[in-house]
């Protein structure tokens, strides 16, 4: 480390914090342009879904439980089971199976 | 639809995304200890900063020496998402949001407190927001602590399944509207397949993590909008 810890996670921290702020405040009005709505209403699911995969595979140092988790995951979300219930049994397959492998 | 979300019901929505940044951050914990960060660092970093990818980022830059606009511009790029995300739920915020709540409620913005709070099927008012905020912070944040203070008890095979919890919850937020929505499918199944390209060949290779996120969401969310134009305000946002 050469720098001044405070001064890297002060860096870190105003950087971010003007990216999350600087657009809810300057645009305070509702967005008319259906193209821009249309756009802004599919973000998430597109961060989500390029951050998921293939990232997920290596999220435990194994791809085996890794993909086991995955696979249970996927089936309980088709089920609509809770946020916590497919995190919980996602990592639980997992850990099952670097048990059995 | 006028149902009025309150604190009580973010605190609700809260629980399952602080309990996987718990897990998730307690991993962040152990490896800022590695890098030779001390425990209180450790925790006060992810107190301010909230985010995993930037931090991970952070942290080597930190451990290497970087410059501090070397550290800028990483954040920067990585954290660009937050933008989009913020510009998407400025759109969803109700009367409540004055301009000094917009301040403080925009310090939340991460994936899953957006996805969850996009998800609403109506708008959100500022007592939702701090709700929904709160959990999250205190599992990043204790998560980290814990991570850094006892990260040596845990036994490998559990901390590696716990990289899966972060993950699980991605899944169960893009699943359930993929089902019911060809142009969220769409769009999340082109992010998928352009995030595999931007991995896997080899003449991505230099691209981040970070820019990889930003390519992938932009240009699948351009299809989704040209491809699939969401129905006008009146239905859609069902204000």
């Amino acid at each position: 480390m050469s720098g001044n810890i405070f001064i890297y996670i002060a860096v870190m921290a105003l950087t971010t914090y003007l990216i999350r702020m600087l657009p809810t405040v300057l645009f305070r009005k509702k967005i008319t342009s259906k193209f821009v709505k249309s756009f802004l209403f599919y973000v998430p699911y597109a961060v989500l879904g390029a951050m998921t995969v293939p990232s997920v595979f290596y999220s435990t140092g194994n791809v085996m439980t890794a993909a086991a988790g995955f696979i249970v995951a996927v089936i309980l979300a088709f089920r609509e089971k809770s946020l916590l219930t497919v995190a919980i049994a996602a990592c639980a397959a997992a850990f099952a199976v670097s048990m059995i492998c | 639809m006028k149902s009025k979300l309150g604190f009580k019901h973010g605190l609700r929505d809260g629980v399952p995304i602080g309990l996987g940044y718990l897990s998730v951050s307690f991993g962040f914990g152990i490896m800022a200890v590695g890098e030779g960060l001390s425990v209180l660092n450790a925790t006060i970093l992810s107190l301010f900063n909230l985010t995993s990818a930037g931090q991970v980022a952070g942290l080597s830059i930190i451990a290497s020496g970087g410059t501090y606009a070397e550290m800028a511009l990483a954040q920067l790029v990585i954290n660009m998402r937050y933008a989009l995300m913020s510009l998407s739920l400025s759109q969803k915020l109700d009367k409540s949001f004055t301009l000094f709540h917009r301040f403080t409620t925009s310090f939340g913005i991460t994936d899953e407190i957006f996805a969850v709070a996009a998800g609403k099927p109506c708008n959100i008012s500022r007592s939702y927001m701090y709700g929904l905020m709160l959990m999250p912070i205190i599992g990043w944040t204790g998560g980290t602590f814990l991570g850094a203070a006892a990260g040596e008890i845990l036994p490998e095979a559990v901390k590696n399944a716990l990289g899966l919890a972060i993950y699980g919850m991605f899944i169960a937020i893009v699943i359930p509207p993929a089902k019911k929505n060809s142009g969220v499918l769409t769009v999340a199944a082109t992010a998928i397949v352009l995030s595999c390209i931007l991995y896997y060949v080899p003449l991505f290779d230099n691209i981040s993590s970070g820019f990889s996120v930003i390519i992938c969401a932009v240009a699948a969310s351009v299809l989704g909008a040209v491809v699939f134009p969401v129905p006008s305000s009146d239905e859609e946002e069902s204000e």
